[in-house]
């Protein structure tokens, strides 16, 4: 088992050093200067400044050593400064990661919830009207652009009926509020942007629910559980829906990257201040060490909750273990 | 009977009268929330330029003198100040009141300091390159020393250009480009900084000590971050935001304008002077040719531009000096849209039409991601070239830092560009025509290779000219050949617009609008 442990660490630890060469490289081959950024948007700025900046940024120095002065500093914990924020860059993930993290796993358990209810509800009668209401509701949400669905969803909900705010994560003329303010003032600001970004994975889980219950309630144990005089509601959601709802775990887990990547619209739509709308900042302004920190980090992300499922295999399956 | 209703006329025209000197005098307390799209690296102006930084900075710094609606200079930090009469000097005496937010007075030696700040470091290095030296006789006299009489030098002290940063934080011999402070900043100016969350906020509160007594009115202001401008106009629809400065987009300032509570002013973006241009590449062939460049500008319609394009919201412009500016001319070739006398200059520069009715192609770049100002009136110049035989075709950007590389490098047939005046001539109208700055690789610098030695020498004279008549006969002459000659072609101005709320009283519509002082702005009654 520690033999397995030791070969995936080592994997992990290989395969984030090639994302970390590949993003600084890519990143370094697209066009722009980040000291014409720096130097001012609008204003303009003498070479002597721009060189200035060059220098004071290491921007000046030959590709390798930027690479290698970059590759020591991760080695050591420090992801860099960024340029235009004039921090680290370890600063501004952890000031916005908590944001997204509220952000993704409430759309994630919106999305499983609603998409697995709506999929065994249609599956019961499946040719019914819920039915069919169900499967235009999975065409349009799965079609429809993320940043599309946002707006539409403002202009119904934040501007006709103005029941949910239209940017931000807090109220900022709250002075002084207690706890449970704060929380109710989160959770208002959610809904909206948890929604957008759920929705097209709620298309995507009511089909897979609805496939998959059809395949289950025709099974030989339902027929039997019928038999045996159970209530049809307790056959379908407490026989039926366990096995039913596997395929949907299995996909959620995979999904669960791609929402962090949707994540970078929502937030951008909704004004979230989350690692996204960082994203976005620091790809207009070229802002290198922050652009490569998220990315990094989400590589990270990623590879350590591979590494955790390979281990949980090797766990459950000793025949991994020889492998 | 007539006495008796004589004086309840009196009575009641008296109390109508106080209540209308009551109702008019400024109102304290409320916040303000200002929304905007510009995310700012810090809020030092002394370092940084743009709009992002000036907004924020200039509520937290004061600077020596401030500028109102006529272009006149104005006592801010500086009570008084006197230019000698040869021009090699000008004397501040200092507001005795004035102290930094950490309660710390404001002297001679901080604005020393800060001017040497902004010499060495901000991107218009133009602002006080004559400036030799400053001297300090006493803690609130500051003399300014110049090698050469330098008559831009009051605008450059005003607002964003010269914030008074405190020496006893920012001298401390940390890199100012990078000081930790300029994220925490520390002035003079009407409010203080609070908190800024990078990218979402930044929160600032009223100078309860500010130098000019009983002001600011209000007691916070938010400047709020929207990336996305759909959002940010429904912010604005639903009154989460209060004031939008620099809206320029067309749609949504005719949407925003139909708001019962919202209004809109093209005021207070004079200095700024925004332009909106198509520049030529005189380095390259055939557009060295005077009658090449001129044949192009005839074949633009501004009007259909300004009028259909931009509905009305744009403005035409015919020379390089913003219209409100003392030194603009309108006594210059216009360039009313004439396609024959188009047609008639492409023939004599020997530039006839093949078989296939095209006489030659070129490609047209534009500043990505603002396509009102941009794409849009690029594609209409494609489609009114076909029309005098010239094949053009737009080449995109991906992203605003490849369009900079490619004009900035000179890689380029005509450029759509926006460029800004920045107040006075010398700080962003040279850079454009000036032979000295063909620097190739810095954008906004001369990028059209464009030399007349009669420009340089007039532009070189204007600089140091300090009699008004004969500054602005110097710039005349300019705008005069350059319109001749059309080292760019001008087409607008920026629809720049501060929406607001109707209930804001005393909007800053000075010639800097939103990047000076809001200590005069109040409620009337907050909504």
């Amino acid at each position: 088992m520690l033999q397995l442990v030791l070969k995936r660490v080592l994997n992990a630890v290989l395969l984030l050093a090639t994302v970390l060469v590949l993003n600084f490289t890519l990143i370094h081959l697209a066009p722009g200067d980040p000291a014409e950024v720096i130097a001012g948007e609008m204003g303009g700025a003498t070479e002597e400044i721009l060189a200035a900046i060059r220098q004071q940024y290491g921007l000046d120095q030959p590709f390798h050593i930027q690479l290698g002065r970059y590759l020591g500093q991760v080695l050591q914990g420090d992801l860099g400064y960024s340029y235009y924020f004039n921090t680290s860059v370890i600063g501004l993930i952890g000031q916005r990661l908590p944001a997204t993290l509220v952000l993704v796993i409430t759309a994630a358990l919106l999305s499983i919830v609603t998409g697995t209810l709506l999929g065994v509800v249609a599956a019961r009668r499946p040719n019914g009207l819920l039915s069919h209401f169900t499967t235009i509701i999975s065409l349009v949400g799965y079609s429809a652009p993320v940043f599309w669905t946002g707006l539409v969803l403002l202009i119904l909900f934040a501007s006709m009926l103005p029941w949910f705010p239209v940017s931000g994560m807090n109220d900022i003329l709250l002075k002084n509020p207690s706890w449970w303010i704060q929380v109710w003032d989160v959770l208002h600001h959610l809904v909206l942007p948890a929604f957008t970004l759920a929705i097209i994975y709620i298309a995507q889980y009511s089909r897979l629910a609805r496939a998959s219950m059809l395949e289950v309630l025709g099974a030989d144990y339902i027929r039997t559980a019928h038999a045996k005089g159970l209530s049809a509601d307790r056959v379908v959601y407490k026989h039926g829906l366990r096995n039913a709802i596997l395929p949907v775990i299995t996909a959620a887990g995979l999904q669960f990257g791609n929402l962090f990547a949707g994540a970078v619209l929502v937030e951008t739509v909704f004004n979230w201040p989350g690692l996204g709308s960082l994203a976005f900042d620091s790809i207009l302004r070229r802002d290198y060490p922050t652009m490569l920190g998220i990315l990094f980090f989400s590589a990270f992300m990623v590879t350590v909750a591979n590494l955790l499922t390979d281990v949980a295999y090797g766990v459950a399956d000793p025949r991994i273990r020889k492998r | 009977m007539l006495k008796i209703f004589s004086k309840a006329l009196g009575g009641v025209l008296a109390s109508t009268l106080i209540a209308a000197s009551l109702s008019a005098a400024p109102k304290s307390g409320g916040t303000l929330i200002i929304a905007s799209t510009q995310v700012p690296r810090h809020l030092n102006p002394a370092v940084q330029s743009g709009i992002a930084t000036a907004v924020p900075g200039t509520q937290i710094f004061a600077s020596p003198l401030r500028y109102d609606e006529n272009w006149n200079p104005q006592p801010y930090l500086a009570e008084r100040w006197e230019v000698a009469a040869d021009g090699m000097s000008v004397t501040l005496h200092l507001n005795k009141q004035a102290t930094f937010h950490d309660g710390k007075p404001v002297t001679s030696e901080d604005l020393a300091f800060s001017l040497m700040t902004v010499k060495q470091n901000h991107p218009f290095q133009t602002m006080f390159a004559p400036v030799s030296a400053v001297d300090t006789p006493d803690t609130h006299t500051a003399v300014i020393r110049l090698e050469r009489p330098h008559p831009a030098i009051l605008l450059a002290m005003s607002s964003a250009l010269l914030p008074v940063i405190p020496k006893h934080i920012y001298g401390d011999g940390q890199d100012p480009k990078g000081h930790p402070r300029n994220a925490d900043p520390v002035g003079s100016g009407p409010f203080k900084f609070v908190e800024m969350k990078p990218g979402e906020y930044i929160r600032l509160a009223r100078n309860e000590n500010y130098f000019m007594q009983g002001k600011p009115y209000l007691d916070e202001i938010i400047i709020r971050i929207n990336r996305d401008t759909s959002s940010l106009v429904l912010s604005m629809e639903r009154q989460e935001a209060h004031l939008w400065p620099f809206s320029a987009s067309v749609r949504d300032i005719e949407r925003m304008k139909k708001q019962s509570h919202l209004e809109a002013t093209v005021d207070g973006y004079a200095a700024v002077g925004a332009l909106n241009w198509l520049a030529f590449n005189h380095a390259k062939k055939p557009f060295d040719d005077k009658r090449v460049r001129q044949a192009i500008s005839y074949a633009v319609d501004r009007n259909f531009i300004t009028k259909a394009l931009h509905r009305g919201f744009s403005t035409r412009i015919y020379g390089p000096i913003h219209p409100d500016s003392p030194y603009a001319t309108a006594d210059v070739e216009k360039y009313d849209v004439d396609l024959k006398k188009a047609e008639s200059l492409l023939d004599q520069a020997g530039l006839q039409k093949k078989g296939d009715g095209m006489r030659f192609s070129l490609q047209i770049d534009y500043i990505p991601g603002s396509d009102e100002q941009q794409k849009n009136v690029a594609e209409y110049v494609k489609t009114q070239l076909r029309k005098i035989g010239i094949n053009a075709e737009l080449r995109a950007s991906p992203d605003f830092p490849t369009w900079a590389k490619r004009v900035g490098g000179h890689d380029f047939d005509l450029s759509m560009d926006i460029v800004f005046n920045w107040g006075d001539p010398v700080i962003g109208v040279h850079r454009t025509y000036i032979s000295s700055n063909i620097r190739k690789g810095v954008i906004w610098s001369n990028t059209q290779s464009y030399s007349n030695p009669r420009v340089d020498e007039l532009l070189s004279q204007a600089a140091v000219e300090s009699d008004m008549n004969k500054r602005k006969a110097l710039y005349k002459e300019f705008q005069q050949i350059v319109a001749d000659e059309l080292p760019v072609a001008w087409i607008n101005i920026l629809p720049y617009h501060t929406v607001y709320h109707k209930n804001l009283r005393n909007l800053p519509t000075t010639i800097w609008g939103t990047m000076a002082p809001m200590d005069e702005v109040y409620w009337e009654s907050q909504p």
